[in-house]
């Protein structure tokens, strides 16, 4: 099992959503983020003096998966991301050693999807 | 002179400041998504600013300055308030000073170009917003404003009834509105997504603070402290109480649940729609314009705007175009002379004529605001582009048009 963690551009988040739904993968979640990458963000200026912050808003999506599925997953993310410019996002694979489901007790890749 | 008169006239003018900022500001600022919100309380702000001074410096002289012969514009006499004063002006309001009328009608003239700002919302570029606001109020609000307000305009003297800008202000931003909806094209992500509203509870208070400043609105627009103005001020809050309650229960039949979003849309249609009758009808007739209001208002947002798929983004035209038509239609048919000896009878009182009058009003307004609005925009485009880039649309007006943005995510 692998969890997949994405950093995409929050308005490309409707994409990536379609995308997954077609391989189906429809278990997700997701949150607002702030972040930056190589291009340190963006400026604002405050009534003219003040500068603060360098951080663009972006979306994560955390995403648990059986191993079939992880291919899949990484290939719907790219695909509905993808823009071509700068700041497009990053895709993190880390082992996932167990799941549990709540309600019902079940553990491992039962209790995954 | 009479003190009453004044400290009424200087209140209303006030409450119809308040109207745009920070009423119509905050109607329009919750139904944005998060990263533009700023740029229309900005964009309100700044229309404030710049309108108030274009009024003073000429804007006023054009619409109510002695007319040049044809009824078509006013002259440049009262350029830079010259010739205007503390004594009264006879022509217009004969009880209070000439400044309180020139003050109160520079707030209408303030809230008419930013009634606008809801068609192109999320998309404009903030200098092209500039430009078309200027060019917009000289050559669409003056003209009108002074055919149906002006001593000598060549709609007075036939007779239009608009007793508070159901045609200057509502039907002429409102058809505008479409025009440029229909030029500036949709927002990205329109056809995929519902950009749902930021924070409807600032839409609800910015509609409350509309339904507050409408009194000054329309009740002011009696000029005095008169009984005339109490009448005004019982139809404006009866229809607007008639059309918010008649478009939560559309909502409830149609989709089975009655929204906060839905009753104040209601409540503000129905303050447009009784803008140009509430000097002439009675009360009960009120409620029906009040009622009518809501239902087409709601055909035109709810089925008519999602046929055409023109991307109107906070439904002026819907809302202000539609409900200053059927307002201005609606005096036409209601108006009475035992209501306001000063109006006339429409047509459900025996005066076919005037209904006949107010027809050609919408028509007329219909056409010069749509042709002027298509031509300011295409100068204003060919000069600055209106529309900004569209990375500066994805990340936000907010951060790209003013480099600041509302809220953060941490501290």
């Amino acid at each position: 099992m692998k969890y997949i963690i994405a950093i995409i551009k929050p308005h490309k988040i409707d994409d990536v959503m379609k995308a997954l739904e077609e391989v189906d993968v429809n278990l997700m979640t997701v949150s607002n983020v702030l972040g930056r990458g190589r291009q340190m963000g963006v400026t604002e200026v405050y009534r003219g003096t003040k500068e603060v912050g360098s951080l663009l808003k972006k979306v994560k999506l955390e995403i648990a998966v059986n191993e079939d599925f992880v291919e899949p997953t990484i290939q719907a993310i790219t695909k509905g991301a993808r823009t071509g410019e700068i700041g497009d996002g990053k895709i993190f694979v880390l082992d996932l050693p167990d799941v549990y489901r709540i309600r019902t007790g079940e553990r491992g890749g039962t209790a995954i999807g | 002179m009479n003190t009453g008169d004044t400290g009424w006239v200087l209140t209303s003018s006030a409450l119809v400041l308040l109207m745009t900022l920070p009423g119509l500001a905050f109607f329009y600022g919750g139904l944005v998504r998060r990263k533009n919100v700023l740029s229309v309380l900005m964009q309100c702000l700044i229309i404030l600013c710049v309108i108030t001074l274009q009024w003073v410096l000429f804007g006023y002289s054009l619409t109510f300055g002695p007319d040049t012969g044809q009824g078509i514009i006013g002259g440049l006499d009262w350029l830079g308030l010259r010739n205007v004063g503390g004594q009264p002006n006879t022509d217009y309001a004969a009880t209070i000073p000439h400044y309180a009328f020139m003050i109160f009608q520079c707030m209408f003239a303030v809230i008419t170009p930013a009634l606008i700002i809801g068609t192109y919302a999320e998309r404009i570029k903030f200098s092209a917003f500039l430009a078309f606001t200027v060019l917009w109020a000289t050559f669409v609000y003056d003209p009108l404003g002074h055919w149906v307000w002006g001593t000598g305009g060549w709609l007075r003297n036939l007779g239009a009834l608009d007793f508070a800008g159901g045609i200057v202000v509502h039907t002429s931003s409102g058809v505008s509105a479409l025009v440029l909806a229909l030029l500036i094209g949709k927002r990205i992500g329109m056809e995929r997504q519902h950009f749902a509203p930021h924070n409807l509870p600032f839409t609800v208070l910015g509609g409350a603070l509309l339904w507050f400043g409408w009194f000054g609105f329309n009740a002011g627009s009696a000029l005095s402290a008169n009984e005339l103005a109490a009448m005004a001020f019982v139809t404006t809050t009866v229809a607007t109480a008639a059309a918010g309650l008649t478009w939560a229960l559309i909502e409830w039949q149609q989709n089975g649940a009655p929204t906060a979003l839905g009753a104040v849309t209601g409540a503000v249609a129905g303050l447009v729609a009784i803008t140009p009758a509430c000097g002439f009808v009675n009360p009960m007739n009120a409620i029906f314009i009040g009622i009518i209001v809501s239902f087409l208002c709601y055909v035109a947002i709810a089925k008519v705007k999602s046929y055409f798929k023109y991307d109107d983004s906070l439904d002026v035209f819907g809302v202000h175009g539609v409900g200053g038509i059927w307002g201005t239609l609606a005096t036409g048919l209601f108006a009475e002379k035992a209501v306001n000896d000063a109006g006339a009878n429409g047509l459900f009182f025996g005066g076919a004529q005037q209904f006949l009058v107010q027809c050609m009003l919408v028509v007329v307004t219909v056409v010069f605001a749509g042709a002027m609005t298509w031509l300011i925009f295409k100068l204003v485009d060919a000069l600055i582009g209106v529309r900004v880039e569209k990375t500066k649309e994805i990340v936000g007006l907010d951060l790209t048009q003013h480099s600041e943005s509302a809220y953060t995510l941490v501290d």
